[in-house]
């Protein structure tokens, strides 16, 4: 755990409803300041959904989206103190791997000298150095998500919502990233958001957990009780006899 | 998804285009409104055996039309899609798309002087005939020239409805064993079948709104559209009321059309992409190579023939004296302002279609809204209003107001911007769409809006997309004689306009080398349209 967690910035769905077509929404959750938290649940149960509300991508109906404790509610994206890194299109093609991290900094991209300094520093912490002026396609997956960590470092917002960022990168590469995430929250203090379907991701760096299921929240906990034989039912059922389904305890969970 | 909780001005511009748009074709109904008011026995008497006749032939040939440009086109698409590798085949389907930009005025030309009473192959037909060749006026000549339109782009939508069906299709087909026969009953006909309501429609509405064709081709009253016999009406008998009866009488044909269309799913604008060949795992047999090769080289001949006959006569004329005089030289330099305008203001009126129609789509929560609405299927519908309609009601309007003549050119650009507006939206909304799709959410988690989206992240995108749609609109603009055969006089005259009156004077020479300069920079554009549009892609 990190020594700020005292200070750092909670995220609360507070009732919050929703409806996307047919299928209901209804959560009332709180994140630990400062900690992983990973977000499962069946496709179709809300995780996107969630990170979507408190991100600002969708308005509940009715509830709040506290950040910090404030009520977000009324905030458009950029303004609420979040960052967000999707499964793709985290980048502008068009955009050389400088430009896109520069908008983290200024929508406008008129960047300072401290700010191409920040965006140095930022793709050297991320392993892209010398790489600024790369197009994104002329990158590999693994380096684009770099990427786009890069801007969340610049851009500096205490919450990071991670929605199946690394989900069709191979086992290995995606290991890195998670490591890479975990030593960035650790440095940075950072509430992380993480929705994945992977449980080896969320044993991997998670602290918390959360388990949706059909629009709402099931089971709360931390990610050690959840992968235990006591874990709960609909979690073992969904993630099913795995390496992880067993329920075994001598996968010691390892943080780096 | 929701984008909050300031004005988006995507969505701002998308309502000033569609005013604009609904005040250009409001505007034409209030005139047709004011004058029918002024004279309502001279509109009702209108109503008369000429004006019957002339609907009863306007659907008639239309018919005929779609009849002898769809058929064809079934196998000859069927033929190219069994084909999809053979030296040539590219240029075939890059010359089949020719004649969707080419002018109607360029076209008719080329089918007189291959079929006309003087045309190449005059002695050919009058040795068959027995007698002297009457030449290609009035049903005959309409029909060929609806066909060298339509038989290309019938062939291309049909075989890109061919190239929908997915190669797995195609590969189970070859492992069954499956033949020629077995194979077009059970894979490609049921896919035309589908395709076929939509393209017939749209072939119908292109022939029932024809307007060049039937003026320069169809021969006298008993060869007459509706849509003629409206600018016949106002430029030479000066017969206003008469003029209302028959516009309205065009506006509810066509709305009938239109309504049968959309029961049939049609797509009422057709398409400057080329069809991507997809591989295929059926051969064809010798017989059918053979038959095949005799269908598309007949197809080939139909089209080639006239661009051909186009180029060789325009050749013929004296054009080092043609670039010399001054009234060429104005109408050219007319003509290309105009056009740039037009195409100016068709982009920036479709860019603004797209933007606000993709912004509204994104925070859509319930039903669609009427202006979501008005920005897409909506803006397809200018079609169905054609440009002599649109003028017609503004000539009437203007008339007692001021100088008809001296608006001519905002007339001839707005109106020529408006009817190519469906084609530049067909360029640039899948461009913009795409790009949206994935930078939106990027785009409102980094703050850029406004300005800074468009330079920084949609005009980089869109750049190839708005210059496609730019040079298709420019082409279409330029080609136009809808709306500069009402306004146009001594004093505006654009290439097109000249082109007629020397086909009127009978300086046949000097139209056909009008025609090729003309056709030659309609085809340019196209072309360099194409191009950027597969740049594009790839």
């Amino acid at each position: 755990m990190t020594l700020n967690s005292e200070t750092g910035t909670a995220v609360r769905l507070e009732k919050v409803s929703f409806s996307y077509g047919e299928a209901p929404f209804l959560i009332d959750v709180e994140f630990a300041a400062s900690k992983i938290t990973a977000i499962m649940g069946p496709s179709g149960s809300g995780k996107s959904t969630l990170l979507n509300l408190v991100a600002g991508f969708e308005t509940p109906q009715s509830g709040r989206v506290l950040i910090g404790g404030a009520d977000v509610g009324a905030e458009p994206p950029s303004a609420r103190p979040v960052s967000m890194v999707f499964q793709e299109n985290n980048l502008f093609a068009h955009l050389s791997v400088e430009r896109n991290v520069g908008l983290g900094r200024s929508p406008s991209l008129r960047l300072t000298e401290a700010d191409h300094t920040a965006i140095a520093a930022a793709l050297k912490r991320v392993g892209l150095a010398g790489k600024q002026q790369r197009l994104p396609r002329e990158l590999s997956g693994g380096e684009r998500q770099r990427v786009a960590l890069a801007r969340v470092l610049v851009r500096d917002r205490p919450v990071l919502l991670l929605d199946e960022p690394f989900a069709s990168l191979g086992p290995a590469l995606r290991d890195d990233m998670l490591d890479l995430v975990a030593d960035v929250q650790a440095e940075r203090h950072m509430t992380v958001l993480f929705v994945t379907h992977q449980p080896e991701d969320a044993h991997h760096i998670g602290q918390d957990m959360v388990f949706l299921d059909n629009g709402t929240v099931t089971a709360t906990g931390t990610v050690a009780d959840f992968f235990t034989k006591a874990g709960p039912e609909a979690f073992r059922r969904y993630i099913g006899a795995g390496p992880f389904g067993a329920g075994s305890r001598d996968v010691a969970r390892k943080r780096t | 998804m929701h984008t909050g909780h300031r004005r988006d001005p995507r969505v701002s511009a998308g309502t000033i285009a569609v005013a604009a748009v609904a005040l250009l074709v409001g505007g034409a109904f209030a005139g047709l409104i004011v004058e029918g008011a002024r004279d309502p026995s001279g509109a009702a008497s209108a109503f008369d055996s000429y004006l019957f006749r002339v609907a009863r032939f306007t659907l008639w040939q239309a018919l005929l039309s779609t009849l002898l440009s769809v058929v064809p086109a079934l196998f000859v698409a069927r033929a190219l899609s069994r084909h999809p590798r053979f030296f040539g085949r590219g240029l075939i389907l890059q010359l089949f798309a020719v004649p969707l930009a080419l002018p109607a005025i360029v076209a008719a030309l080329g089918i007189l002087a291959l079929y006309g009473r003087a045309g190449y192959f005059a002695g050919v037909l009058s040795a068959i005939g027995g007698q002297g060749w009457p030449g290609i006026y009035g049903l005959s000549g309409i029909l060929v020239a609806h066909v060298f339109f339509n038989l290309p782009l019938a062939t291309r939508l049909f075989l890109e409805a061919l190239g929908t069906v997915p190669a797995d299709q195609w590969r189970l087909a070859s492992q069954l064993g499956m033949g020629a026969r077995p194979a077009f009953r059970l894979i490609e006909w049921p896919t035309l079948r589908a395709a076929l309501p939509g393209v017939a429609g749209l072939v119908f509405m292109l022939c029932i709104t024809s307007f060049t064709i039937v003026l320069t081709l169809g021969g006298g009253p008993r060869a007459t559209t509706l849509e003629v016999a409206i600018y016949q009406a106002l430029r030479f008998d000066f017969d206003p009321a008469r003029a209302v009866t028959l516009t309205v009488l065009q506006i509810a044909l066509t709305f009938v059309v239109v309504l049968a269309l959309m029961r049939l799913g049609a797509n009422t604008v057709g398409d400057a992409n080329l069809p991507v060949a997809s591989r295929r795992y059926l051969s064809a047999g010798a017989a059918e190579t053979v038959l095949n090769a005799a269908l598309i080289m007949l197809a080939l001949l139909f089209v080639a023939g006239p661009m051909a006959a186009t180029v060789t006569s325009g050749l013929g004329a004296d054009l080092g004296r043609l670039a010399g005089e001054s009234a060429v030289r104005q109408a050219t330099l007319t003509s290309a302002v105009l056009a740039l305008l037009a195409a100016l203001l068709s982009v920036a009126l479709s860019l603004s279609l797209v933007m606000a129609r993709r912004a509204l789509a994104l925070r859509r929560v319930g039903a669609r809204t009427l202006l979501e609405y008005a920005t897409d299927t909506g803006a397809g519908f200018v079609l169905v209003v054609p440009p002599v309609v649109i003028g017609a009601g503004w000539f009437l309007l203007l008339r007692s107001v001021s100088d008809v003549f001296a608006i001519a050119p905002v007339m001839v650009v707005a109106v020529n911007a408006v009817m190519a507006m469906p084609f530049a939206i067909r360029a640039i909304r899948p461009g913009y769409d795409a790009a949206s799709e994935r930078h939106e959410r990027l785009c409102l988690l980094l703050g850029i809006s406004g300005w800074n989206r468009f330079r920084l992240v949609d005009w980089p995108s869109l750049r190839r997309p708005l210059a496609t749609g730019f040079a298709f609109a420019m082409a279409l603009s330029l080609g136009d004689l809808g709306v500069i055969a009402l306004f146009g006089s001594d004093s505006l005259q654009t290439l097109p306009y000249l082109l007629l009156a020397r086909m009127g004077s009978y300086r046949t020479m000097d139209a056909a080398g009008l025609a090729l300069l003309l056709g030659l920079v309609c085809l340019a554009l196209v072309l360099a349209a194409d191009w950027l549009g597969r740049g594009e892609r790839s």
